[in-house]
């Protein structure tokens, strides 16, 4: 048997006084495409950085194609054969494909050559591996999911054999989704080795012939696909069973509670973000917002929680909302609870500690503060401990801050600040993002017994499995435009992904 | 595990920026041919040596601590107001005003309306950058800065034109009335019994100067607008996302933070020279950025340093009159420290706190 693509020995990393690799071995064959799954903080990109040169490992080595290699930077991951494809981009916007393919990778001081020569080779690869992308298109006219395949084009034009793609369909429809799994299964029928690392698992069950599962720092397991199921997976990503899908009763539906008509956000750069949409949410359901990120949700979900400007007319229970001048303070006085879709950048202070984030926002409630402008700190403090108990928050010490939890315990900390003030109003934005498989469970329970209470709810969710699962109406925002007001019992993960391309009738 | 003590993070790593700031000095002591360990012991009795000493110290560490409060509390909001210069000008402007009105029976009437004075005029030169910064978003470093060159140049027109006591050739104002002079520290410690060298212009400035660290203090962290002003300086757009107005917190910040510097007048115009003279201030508008950088923008951290420059000053000033060391090199000194205390600190936090996290990991 040939010499694996990739293996790893005994790899351990620390920063500081946190072990984000402990002992970790793993071994991928040429021509498979194996997954990594685990959750925030398992170590999976501390071990690809380490692959690809970024950190240096402590102890451990790895073998390319057989042979000890020593990585110390990006460009001997380079030419050891490693590409990579970062979950964030990195091209030059301005740039053309051409010139983003070549850039680092030039013949010599003048670019004609290099360019021609790229022209070449990039049409070669292109027949070879439906890669399909105009080499002269300009990166900021092209969609993500055609960034990405320049992306690919990249590594590949490098000569990589061993191609690492990190959280790829973060950004993608399902179908873009697919066709890059397509891409990706040509790319391994050619004898190139693939690692996909993901946290969903039903990318992991379609693309992948072997998957190894971090937890904690570790390698838990390493498994063939076909001989495992989601649910293996996550009881060993998570250590414990988890229920994937939530169980809720039949909505019932009552007054109108939020009503939206005829919405348009211009943003700061006189884009208009939102076009002129309307809808409205009752009593006990769930309005679900779908779609890919950048359609418009980030700021449909600001204006309605009173930090951006909007024209169109927005009514709670009857009371419009100043639109013009937008407080945060009236909509917390309506009784509207934000989860803002970013929690770290939005939703929480990274530097203060976790009881001065329990009011944040609420800082001028008569129980954290008084007229003489003095804050209760002892009662805030009181009130966090009991929340974070209430909500699990883990480690339950509350004068840590904000900065030293977890993604999930962070986003526990949002939810049980909006949720405990028992708001008639719930938005909230990719309740889940970064969120352990563990607590994923926990915050749709939580969203749903919130429901089951009366209360009108707005998701918006990049997770089609999210929005199918928690909601009971679902529209889907593309290109600023809302679409397919559906019942999310009459429709599927199909129909929405054609509206979520913008494919619809 | 993730965060140093607060004794190492306060209080070791800047003893030994300091430490490494007087080596590399000693070396340009050596170099001029002095010797450095009698400079510095020279330098450490003339500042904290006798109570001449000390009254000169703590007059220059009054200066510092307003300045470097005025500095801190705009850190805390991440604004960066490094007009104290001209906010300190014009506060002594507002507190000659003051003393020059009324004929004042007796100091405890007149001090209090000083404050007032100082902070109000120091307050208000500060309104127009933060006005800017806030609603048009102009860059509070860059006006700041001109407003300081403006407010100089007011001065000189003010102290020649308008104020100036007639048929004088100095550009300065009458003296204070009696009533408008305060207690200094040989008044003061006479009351207690305590001896005190008469001429040093420490004076009852320091109280309000410590008094006002206690006030930034319970600002900061016991009250919503200080709540507010740190939430805002740690993420503008989380603070938007809670309700909390930029505008409001931006104004009031550089409000309270250019009445700080104002303050100042009372120690230097008010205390000292008892008149308004030109460049009352001498650059304590700028050493309050060292201050606070030093501090951390902690008031307690603030008081401590505006000490810590109280003594470079006071010891520099010794040290050019009984060597030929000259008094630029004192500012060599005080570079070194700022260099190392703002520009350079991870120079030093990082190795320290790997070293300390080492330790830990070895002890567990």
């Amino acid at each position: 048997m040939a010499a694996p693509a990739i293996q790893l020995k005994n790899i351990s990393k620390s920063f500081g006084p946190v072990q984000a690799n402990k002992n970790i071995s793993l071994s991928v064959n040429v021509g498979t495409i194996h997954g990594i799954v685990g959750e925030n903080g398992a170590g999976k990109s501390t071990l690809m950085s380490i692959l690809y040169g970024f950190y240096k490992s402590d102890s451990g080595d790895i073998f390319v194609g057989g042979e000890k290699t020593i990585i110390p930077d990006s460009q001997a991951a380079i030419s050891a054969g490693i590409g990579m494809v970062f979950q964030h981009f990195k091209l030059v916007e301005n740039f053309s494909v051409l010139e983003n393919v070549i850039l680092g990778a030039e013949d010599g001081a003048l670019l004609k050559q290099s360019l021609a020569k790229a022209r070449i080779q990039l049409q070669d690869l292109s027949k070879e591996y439906e890669l399909d992308v105009d080499p002269d298109a300009i990166i900021e006219n092209m969609s993500v999911g055609l960034q990405q395949r320049v992306e690919i084009l990249k590594a590949l034009y490098r000569e990589a054999n061993i191609l690492i793609l990190d959280e790829p369909t973060g950004v993608l429809t399902p179908s873009e989704a697919d066709h890059l799994f397509r891409i990706l299964k040509n790319l391994r029928d050619q004898g190139k080795t693939i690692i996909l690392i993901t946290h969903k698992l039903r990318e992991i069950m379609d693309a992948t012939d072997t998957v190894s599962v971090m937890r904690a720092g570790e390698m838990t397991a390493t498994l063939e696909t076909k001989k495992t199921s989601p649910e293996e997976l996550a009881e060993l990503m998570v250590g414990r069973k988890v229920l994937l899908n939530v169980s809720k009763n039949e909505n019932k539906a009552g007054d109108i509670a939020l009503e939206v008509k005829n919405l348009s956000i211009t943003d700061e750069k006189g884009v208009l973000r939102v076009k002129d949409i309307t809808f409205e949410v009752r009593e006990g359901e769930i309005l679900g917002i779908a779609g890919v990120a950048g359609n418009g949700q980030s700021e449909l979900l600001e204006a309605l929680g009173g930090f951006r400007k909007a024209e169109g007319s927005v009514s709670i229970y009857g009371h419009s909302l100043n639109l013009a001048n937008p407080s945060g303070q009236e909509i917390r006085d309506l009784s509207i609870a934000h989860v803002p879709e970013d929690r770290q950048r939005l939703g929480l202070i990274m530097e203060f500690t976790a009881w001065e984030n329990i009011g944040f926002g609420y800082q001028h409630e008569n129980e954290y503060s008084n007229n003489w402008g003095l804050m209760n700190n002892k009662k805030l403090r009181s009130d966090a401990a009991e929340k974070m108990k209430k909500f699990d928050v883990r480690p339950s010490d509350n004068k840590l801050k904000a900065r030293s939890f977890s993604g999930g315990n962070q986003q526990k900390l949002v939810l049980a600040r909006e949720i405990e003030r028992n708001p008639d109003i719930l938005l909230i934005g990719q309740p889940t993002r970064g969120v352990d498989i563990g607590a994923i469970e926990f915050i749709h329970n939580e969203i749903i017994k919130l429901r089951d209470e009366g209360k009108a709810i707005v998701l918006v969710s990049v997770e089609l499995d999210e929005i199918l699962s928690l909601t009971d109406r679902v529209s889907v925002m593309f290109d600023g435009n809302l679409i397919g007001n559906k019942l999310t019992s009459e429709t599927n993960a199909m129909e929405l992904g054609l509206l979520m391309g913008g494919e619809a009738n | 595990m993730t965060k140093l003590p607060a004794w190492i993070d306060i209080l070791l790593i800047p003893m030994i920026n300091l430490i490494i700031a007087l080596f590399i000095s000693a070396l340009v002591v050596l170099y001029i041919g002095e010797n450095p360990i009698d400079a510095m012991s020279l330098m450490i009795k003339g500042a904290i040596g006798n109570s001449y000493g000390w009254g000169y110290t703590l007059y220059y560490a009054t200066n510092f601590i307003f300045t470097g409060l005025a500095v801190s509390i705009a850190f805390h909001a991440r604004i960066f107001n490094i007009g104290g210069e001209g906010q300190a000008m014009l506060g002594g402007l507002g507190v000659a005003l003051v003393c020059l009105m009324v004929p004042w029976p007796h100091w405890i009437i007149s001090l209090p309306v000083a404050v007032i004075g100082g902070a109000l005029f120091g307050a208000a030169w500060a309104a127009i950058p933060a006005y800017l910064q806030a609603k048009r978003g102009s860059h509070i470093v860059i006006t700041t800065i001109m407003f300081n060159f403006i407010a100089s140049a007011l001065l000189v027109y003010l102290l020649v034109n308008v104020l100036k006591v007639p048929g004088s050739m100095a550009p300065e104002t009458a003296r204070f009335p009696e009533g408008a002079r305060l207690p200094t520290g040989h008044d003061m410690l006479g009351w207690l019994g305590i001896k005190f060298s008469k001429s040093p212009p420490v004076n009852i400035s320091l109280l309000v100067a410590i008094l006002s660290c206690f006030a930034i203090w319970f600002l900061i962290w016991k009250t919503k607008l200080g709540y507010e002003i740190r939430a805002f300086g740690h993420s503008e757009s989380a603070a938007k996302y809670a309700g909390i107005s930029p505008v409001k917190i931006i104004m009031v910040t550089v409000l309270i933070s250019g009445a700080l510097a104002g303050l100042m007048g009372i120690n230097s115009v008010m205390g000292e020279s008892e008149r308004l003279v030109l460049d009352s201030v001498q650059g304590a508008g700028f050493i309050g950025i060292a201050v606070a950088l030093m501090g951390r923008s902690h008031p307690f951290g603030v008081f401590l340093a505006a000490i810590l420059f109280g003594i470079l000053y006071q010891g520099g000033a010794e040290l050019a009159m009984w060597t030929s060391i000259p008094r630029e090199l004192i500012v060599v000194i005080q570079a070194l420290v700022i260099l190392l205390t703002g520009a350079l600190d991870n120079m030093i936090r990082m190795p320290i706190e790997r070293l300390y996290f080492k330790m830990v990991r070895a002890g567990t």
